[in-house]
């Protein structure tokens, strides 16, 4: 099994972001984390490694400090990371972005899974997974809670995907690209010997050229979408009321009153 | 001098902090209240590696020394002192005995599987009527052939409910006593989780605090040792013992080092946020001197159990520090925890505080692993051997 998990470097969740007059975002100097929905898409990964045999390639598209997101996967239990990156991908947006994973991913040849989380927690949009199955002429498996059955010999998987309306079996073929819901695993501790391994790792950087992405296709000034505008949102307002009553009888039908008059029962 | 960190010693504070902090702090409260170990966690640890810190890796550890060693016990003591002590007996004492008395095939043979949680260890010297005068041991080690046979019984061994493996100390020439009449052996004394053939754990003690850390007698009878399993030379047990104590001082002094911090960082956030008489009670000195004190030896200690485990790391001798760090250690811890329950006030006498925990988990540091009148015996020992004075025989 060629197993591939992508994954990308985003500000920790409990930083405070700040939006300025020019639509810049910020986040001071809090740190970069590995987007936590992909740490299911990574222990996904290992796991069908540790049944199946094979390798995880770690990829991610992004500048330098990336590396760091990679190493953390790693230290995880990847076997090899790929960080993809030279200044002219800079700016790249969603559809772009999923180009260059997609030849990423031909350049490593023969992949059987290609797994992400199921969007991430800066830009939220969860469209790069369906831009790279569509490119790379896969199916998408997205929201999957479960892996039920992977036959590498047969090329065939079952999985189990978490929709609004209940969960959805599918088979499909492989090579595949699949999207996970935090339902389906929980992600483990890196263990002391992987930390180690990943600190001494050699981390290449495929630049466009190595991968062969047009020129014309990527950065910011060949994105088809544009960012107008980036506002905070206001802030929620709220106030505290305490409730008052000569009996707990009193006080609970108060509070039920309350909550009749502002439709929450 | 350098007082930073290696990388790599940096890099496994950060994996044992957040371990400590995502899976051993949410089991704390349940295994004090049932007194049942947390397993699962023990069983965490030892998939990250975290139960070979010190070993060399051929052994399968992680190679990381005394200091990455006292590292995991601070940061394992500043949440959980329970956890810390399974753990601590575990490596610090009975996986240790193996490896600073065993031969290759003794190491071999066990280490791995010890550092990897397969099996738990454990360390049995004391005896009933043998405490601080571990030299009065009784359990008898006969010989029959190439075996020995085990005969008589242990007292307040931690782990003794759960482990397979330990080191024991028995007397093999009741006319020698302990300085040439004892041995050390690696015994195992369960098999696939039934107690063996001659071996019976006794029932759970009902502690004052540590109730994450089961503690029981052991009774052996006819217990069969083959002769191989002697760990250093017959006759010599007493040694390999002692050196193993030695050792296991520093990284108890790092265990309280950080029961001490957590103490200190819960009674600054209380102190805090408690209003009385109009004001925060931060604002009154005698609770800033309360902190202050112990923020100035809780710096005191961190000094000393590095340098010590340093010592260690680069084999200079240790032993008058090792004695130092634990005696230091559990009395500096001893003292936080009574200050922080007295910032605390009535809360700080509440089951519902980490702080009423550590009160009672903390007692235990000033008693075991030789108990704190005799460490002050043992450095003063130290102290006039170094100026060719010889106080005791
Ligand atoms: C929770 C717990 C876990 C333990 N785990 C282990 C374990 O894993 N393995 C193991 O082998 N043992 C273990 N022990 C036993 C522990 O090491 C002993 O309790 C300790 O060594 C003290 O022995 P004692 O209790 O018999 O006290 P005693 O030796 O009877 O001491 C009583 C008092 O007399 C003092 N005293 C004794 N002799 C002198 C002297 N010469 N000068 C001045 N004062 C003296 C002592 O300091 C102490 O204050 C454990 C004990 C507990 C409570
Ligand atoms: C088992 C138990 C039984 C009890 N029984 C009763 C009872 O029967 N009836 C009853 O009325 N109460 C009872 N209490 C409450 C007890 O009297 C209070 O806990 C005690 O007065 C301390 O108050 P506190 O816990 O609010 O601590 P705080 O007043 O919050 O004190 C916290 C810390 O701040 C210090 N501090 C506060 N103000 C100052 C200051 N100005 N200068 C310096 N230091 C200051 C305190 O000395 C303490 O160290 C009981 C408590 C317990 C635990």
């Amino acid at each position: 099994m060629n197993i591939v998990v992508c994954t990308k470097q985003v500000p920790d969740t409990a930083a405070t972001l700040k939006v300025d007059e020019q639509s810049n975002v910020s986040w001071g100097d809090a740190p970069l984390v590995i987007n936590p929905w992909d740490e299911y898409a990574i222990e996904e990964a290992i796991r069908l490694k540790e049944k199946h045999g094979g390798k995880v390639t770690v990829l991610s598209v992004g500048p330098e400090q990336a590396r760091e997101a990679l190493k953390q996967a790693v230290a995880m239990g990847c076997d090899d990371a790929i960080l993809v990156w030279d200044a002219s991908l800079d700016g790249s947006d969603t559809l772009a972005t999923s180009y260059i994973l997609a030849q990423a991913i031909k350049k490593i040849g023969s992949v059987d899974v290609v797994l992400f989380g199921k969007q991430a927690i800066d830009g939220d949009t969860g469209l790069i997974q369906g831009g790279v199955a569509r490119r790379l002429g896969w199916p998408l498996l997205s929201f999957v809670a479960k892996i039920e059955e992977l036959d590498p010999a047969a090329k065939s998987i079952k999985v189990n995907r978490l929709l609004e309306q209940g969960r959805q079996a599918v088979t499909s073929q492989l090579p595949v690209v699949i999207s996970v819901v935090k339902e389906i695993n929980e992600p483990r501790y890196p263990s002391f010997m992987n930390i180690r391994k990943a600190s001494k790792l050699q981390i290449p950087v495929w630049d466009s050229g190595a991968i062969s992405v047009e020129a014309g296709k990527v950065g910011r000034a060949n994105a088809a979408t544009k960012w107008t505008r980036v506002f905070p949102l206001p802030a929620r307002t709220g106030s505290v009321e305490i409730i008052t009553g000569d009996s707990p009888q009193a006080i609970a039908s108060a509070l039920a009153d309350k909550l009749m008059a502002e439709k929450i029962i | 001098m350098d007082f930073e960190f290696s990388r790599e010693h940096q890099a496994l504070r950060k994996l044992v902090r957040e371990f400590a902090e995502e899976e051993v702090r949410p089991a704390t409260r349940q295994a004090d209240r049932t007194s049942q170990p947390p397993l699962d966690v023990i069983k965490k640890a030892a998939a990250i590696g975290l139960l070979g810190v010190p070993f060399p890796r051929e052994y399968g550890g992680l190679g990381a020394g005394e200091t990455g060693y006292c590292i995991l016990m601070e940061e394992l003591g500043r949440v959980d002192t329970s956890v810390a002590t399974v753990i601590g007996a575990h490596i610090g004492i009975g996986a240790m005995a193996i490896y600073l008395g065993g031969n290759q095939h003794l190491r071999e043979k066990y280490l791995p599987d010890l550092c990897a949680g397969k099996k738990i260890a454990a360390f049995a010297l004391t005896e009933a009527q043998a405490g601080s005068d571990a030299a009065s041991i009784k359990l008898r080690a006969t010989r029959e052939g190439d075996s020995y046979i085990l005969d008589g019984s242990k007292m307040w061994i931690t782990n003794g409910p759960l482990a397979s493996v330990m080191a024991v100390l028995a007397v093999t020439d009741p006319a020698l006593g302990a300085r040439g009449g004892a041995t050390a052996f690696v015994i195992e004394t369960r098999h696939n989780g039934s107690p063996a053939e001659g071996f019976t754990p006794g029932k759970y003690e009902h502690k004052m605090g540590l109730h994450g850390s089961p503690t029981s007698a052991l009774s052996f009878d006819n217990f069969r040792v083959p002769q191989e399993n002697v760990l250093g030379q017959i006759g010599l047990g007493f040694v390999v013992f002692m050196q193993t104590l030695d050792v296991g001082r520093v990284s108890l002094g790092a265990a309280t080092l950080g029961g001490a911090q957590s103490v200190l960082h819960h009674a600054l956030e209380w102190a805090a946020m408690r209003e009385q008489f109009g004001k925060s009670i931060a604002q009154n000195q005698s609770i800033q001197f309360m902190v202050a004190d112990m923020a100035a030896e809780i710096e005191a200690l961190r000094s000393l159990v590095y340098r010590t485990a340093w010592l260690v790391d680069n084999h200079k001798p240790f032993i008058k520090e090792a004695g130092m760090c634990k005696l230091l250690g559990s009395e500096i811890a001893s003292r936080c925890v009574d200050r922080a329950g007295q910032i605390y006030g009535a809360l700080g006498y509440s089951r519902d505080t980490d702080v009423e925990r550590s009160y009672r988990d903390c007692r235990i540091t000033e008693i075991f692993e030789g108990t704190n009148e005799i460490q002050r015996i043992l450095i003063a020992e130290q102290l006039f051997r170094e100026v060719g004075v010889k106080i005791r025989p």
